[in-house]
C-alpha cells in the first residue's frame, strides 16, 4: 500500500495520495483511503478536473485503477476536455486503467409509478469496479440525478445507501457536487459524506480571478485549514500550501558578487549573501533594471541559472536596452543559463502568477530569480494580497536557497524608505537608488539602506550608466556639500585650478628664494674679492713697514759701530 | 422464481396479419435480479397490458444483474424501468408500476390530467 502519512500523527488514517501538487501536503498524505470525499464548488471551479486528476494519477502512479462515473458529460466530451491537460484517457481506458461511464437520464421523459431503487446504478458501478479492479471511484455531480429522476426522498435514501455501499467496498471515492445557496451542496450531500469535504472556490477580485481550495472537514486527520490558492494549467491541478511553511530555512554564508565591483566593496567587499532577498528601489529611470541585469549577467558568468521575470519590458527589448550599457545577455539566453519570462501583471491573478512562477522555478531550477518590478502587481488596493504573495514567494525561494532580486518603483514624492508593497521587512539587502538634483540636472545616487548580516558602507555613491557598464563613483563631499554630475565635475575643476594656483605660488616662492640665494652668493664673492684686495694692500704696507723698520735697525747698528759704542744696542724687531 | 414471458403474445402475434403488427406495443422491463420489486413490477405490467393492450403487446424482461453491459448501453440506472420501444417515441417509466394510472399515462394510453 502506498500511503504517505504525516510524521507528526500518531494514529495514522490510511490515505490515498492524490499526487496533486500541494494537496498531499495540506491533507497530510491525500484523501481518506477507502472512504468517500465530497468535492464541492460553484460552476467552473474545477471539480471535474480535480476528480479526474485524482483518478489518472492513481492509475498511472499508484497502480490504482479508477472508475469515472459522469452524470453530466459524455465519455467523448470528457476525453476531449482532459486531453488538453495531457491526460490520454483513451489509452488508459484501453489499458484497463480507467473506466469511463456516462450515466444519463433523459430529463422529463421519465414517468414514475410506484417505488424504484437505483440498483441499476449500483450494478453498473459494481460492474465497472470489477472489470478493472478499481480502487478509486469518481461520481461526477451525482446531484444532477435530482433534476432527472422523480421522487427526491427515494433518491436521497438511495444515494445514502450508495455512499455506504462504496465505503463498504473500500474504494476511495470522490463525489462532486455543485455549491448551493448557503450550503455546501445543493442537495445537502454533505450530510451523507462526512469523512472529508473539500471546497473549491473561484472568485473574481479586481477583474482577476483567483481559485482557492479549502478543506472544510477531514475526519480523523490533521489538515491545513486555510484557503489555499490553486491553479489549473496545462499540467493539471496544483495547490500552493506555501503559507504552511515555517520560518526555518537554513541560511547560507556564501557570498555572491553583484557584478559591480564597487558595489561589492560597499557590501563589505563580497556582495550579497546567497539565498538572500535583495531589493532595489528607486524612482523611474534610476537604473534598477540595469543593476538587476548586471547581477544576472555576473551569475551567468559563474555558470549559474537565472530566471528573469519581467513585467514591463519584453525580453528582446530588455536585451537590447541592456546591450546599450554594455551588458550582453543574449549569449546566456542561448546557453540556456538565462531564461526570461515576460507577462503583464494584469494578465492573470496574483495566485496564478505565484503558481506559475513557482512552477517555472521548479522546472528551471535557477539559483537566482529576478522580479522586475514587483510593484507592477499592485493594482488598486490589493497591497495586502501582493504582500502575501511576495511573502510566499520569498519563503519558497529561501527554502530553495535561491537568491531573489526584486526591483521596486517608487513614485516620486513617496518617502524613499517606503516601497509600494510594504515588503521592507522581507528584504535582506536593500539598495536605494535616488535622483540627486543639483545645478539643473539629475544624477543617480546609490546607497545601501540596509544589509542584514554584513558591515556595509554608509556612503552615497554616484551611480553612472556608461556604454561599458555600470560605474560607481565617489560623490564630491566637501565644503560645498554633496555634489554629483556636472556640479561635481565643475567643483573638481575648480579644485584643480586652485591647486594649480597653489603650485604656481610655490614655484614662484622657490624661484624668489633661489634668486636671493644667488644675490647673496654674488655679494659674498664681491666682499671676498674686496677683502682680498684690501688684504694684499695691507700686506704690502706691512712689508714696506717691516723693511723700513729693518733698515732703521741696520742704520742704528751701523751708527753704533761708527760711534764705537761698546754695548751693543738691542733692538727688537718683530 | 422464473418470470414467464412472451407466451400468449407471441402465439397470438403469429396468427395476426402483418399489416396490424405495426400497432404492437413493444415493451422492455429492466430488472435487477428476482427481487420482490421486480416481481411486483412484472405482475403489474402483465395485468395492465392484458387489460389495455390485449394481444397487441410484447414484453421483454431484461435482468441487468446478468448482463450489466445492457444497463450501460440502455442507460438504465433506476430499477425497475419499463421502456416502451415501440411505438415511438420511446417512453420510460420507473418504479414497481403499482400506480396503474401513471403507467397508463406513461404509455400514452391515457391523457394526462391537469
Amino acid at each position: 500500500m502506498k500511503k504517505k502519512a504525516a510524521p507528526f500523527r500518531r494514529s495514522v488514517l490510511p490515505k490515498s495520495p492524490t499526487s496533486i501538487q500541494g494537496l498531499d501536503e495540506i491533507t497530510g498524505g491525500g484523501l481518506p483511503k477507502g472512504r468517500p470525499t465530497l468535492v464541492c464548488g460553484g460552476a467552473g471551479c474545477g471539480k471535474t478536473l480535480f476528480a479526474m486528476e485524482f483518478l489518472v494519477r492513481g492509475a498511472t502512479q499508484y497502480k490504482e485503477p479508477g472508475v469515472f462515473i459522469s452524470f453530466e458529460e459524455t465519455e467523448k466530451e470528457l476525453t476531449a476536455n482532459v486531453a488538453s491537460l495531457g491526460f490520454d484517457l483513451d489509452n488508459l481506458i484501453n489499458r484497463k486503467k480507467i473506466w469511463l461511464e456516462h450515466v444519463h437520464v433523459e430529463r422529463g421523459e421519465i414517468e414514475q409509478s410506484g417505488e424504484y431503487d437505483l440498483e441499476g446504478l449500483f450494478i453498473r458501478i459494481h460492474h465497472a469496479i470489477e472489470s478493472i479492479g478499481a480502487k478509486r471511484v469518481v461520481l461526477d455531480t451525482v446531484e444532477s440525478l435530482f433534476s432527472e429522476l422523480p421522487s427526491p426522498q427515494i433518491l436521497r435514501a438511495e444515494l445514502r445507501r450508495l455512499f455506504h455501499w462504496l465505503k463498504k467496498k473500500g474504494v476511495t471515492t470522490i463525489i462532486t457536487a455543485e455549491r448551493g445557496e448557503g450550503t455546501l451542496t445543493r442537495e445537502g450531500l454533505e450530510e451523507y459524506v462526512s469523512d472529508c469535504v473539500i471546497l473549491l472556490d473561484h472568485r473574481v477580485t479586481d477583474q482577476s480571478s483567483i481559485r482557492r481550495l479549502r478543506i472544510v472537514k477531514y475526519r480523523g486527520s490533521m489538515h491545513g485549514t486555510n484557503e489555499y490558492p490553486f491553479l489549473i494549467d496545462e499540467d493539471g491541478f496544483s495547490v500552493l500550501p506555501i503559507t504552511s511553511l515555517g520560518l526555518n530555512h537554513s541560511s547560507s554564508h556564501e557570498r555572491i558578487s553583484t557584478g559591480i565591483p564597487r558595489l561589492d566593496t560597499m557590501l563589505s567587499d563580497k556582495g550579497y549573501f546567497r539565498g538572500s532577498t535583495v531589493l532595489v528601489s528607486g524612482t523611474a529611470g534610476t537604473g534598477k533594471t540595469s543593476i538587476a541585469a548586471k547581477f544576472a549577467e555576473e551569475a551567468c558568468k559563474r555558470e549559474e541559472r537565472v530566471l528573469f521575470f519581467t513585467f514591463e519590458e519584453s525580453p528582446s527589448q530588455l536585451v537590447r536596452n541592456m546591450r546599450s550599457i554594455g551588458i550582453n545577455l543574449e549569449p546566456w539566453v542561448q546557453k540556456r543559463l538565462l531564461q526570461f519570462h515576460a507577462t503583464r501583471p494584469t494578465h492573470y491573478g496574483l495566485e496564478t502568477h505565484l503558481t506559475t512562477s513557482i512552477k517555472l522555478i521548479n522546472k528551471f531550477k535557477p539559483s537566482i530569480v529576478v522580479l522586475d518590478p514587483i510593484n507592477a502587481f499592485v493594482i488598486g488596493e490589493n497591497q495586502t494580497e501582493v504582500k502575501t504573495m511576495l511573502l510566499r514567494l520569498v519563503d519558497f525561494l529561501k527554502m530553495k536557497k535561491i537568491t531573489a532580486f526584486f526591483t521596486s518603483l517608487n513614485s516620486a514624492g513617496d518617502a524613499m524608505e517606503m516601497t509600494d508593497v510594504y515588503i521592507s521587512s522581507l528584504i535582506d539587502t536593500w539598495l536605494l537608488l535616488r535622483d540627486i538634483e543639483i545645478g539643473g540636472e539629475r544624477n543617480r545616487g546609490l546607497y545601501v539602506l540596509k544589509s542584514r548580516g554584513m558591515a556595509h558602507s554608509n556612503q552615497i555613491r554616484e551611480f553612472k550608466l556608461t556604454n561599458h557598464g555600470i560605474e560607481l563613483l565617489d560623490v564630491y563631499v566637501g565644503a560645498e556639500g554633496v555634489l554629483t554630475g556636472s556640479a561635481r565635475l565643475s567643483q573638481e575643476a575648480k579644485d584643480d585650478a586652485e591647486q594649480l594656483l597653489r603650485q604656481q605660488e610655490i614655484g614662484r616662492r622657490r624661484f624668489g628664494l633661489d634668486r636671493k640665494r644667488e644675490a647673496m652668493e654674488a655679494q659674498i664673492v664681491a666682499l671676498r674679492s674686496r677683502f682680498e684686495a684690501e688684504e694684499s694692500e695691507a700686506l704690502k704696507v706691512i712689508g714696506i713697514e717691516k723693511a723700513r723698520n729693518e733698515r732703521f735697525v741696520q742704520d742704528k747698528i751701523k751708527m753704533a759701530k761708527s760711534r764705537r759704542s761698546d754695548v751693543p744696542t738691542k733692538i727688537k724687531i718683530k | 422464481m422464473k418470470i414467464k414471458r412472451r407466451k400468449s403474445e407471441t402465439s397470438r402475434r403469429k396468427n395476426r396479419p402483418a399489416a396490424s403488427r405495426s400497432g404492437i406495443c413493444i415493451l422492455r422491463l429492466y430488472v435487477a435480479g428476482q427481487t420482490p420489486k421486480s416481481i411486483t413490477a412484472f405482475t403489474n405490467l402483465k395485468l395492465i397490458c392484458e387489460e389495455e393492450l390485449r394481444g397487441k403487446y410484447h414484453i421483454e424482461v431484461i435482468d441487468i444483474l446478468k448482463n450489466p453491459q445492457l444497463a450501460r448501453n440502455n442507460q438504465i440506472l433506476a430499477v425497475p424501468t419499463l421502456v416502451r420501444k415501440l411505438p415511438l417515441p420511446v417512453r420510460s417509466i420507473i418504479g414497481d408500476l403499482s400506480n396503474t394510472e401513471r403507467v397508463l399515462i406513461g404509455l400514452d394510453l391515457r391523457e394526462k390530467r391537469a
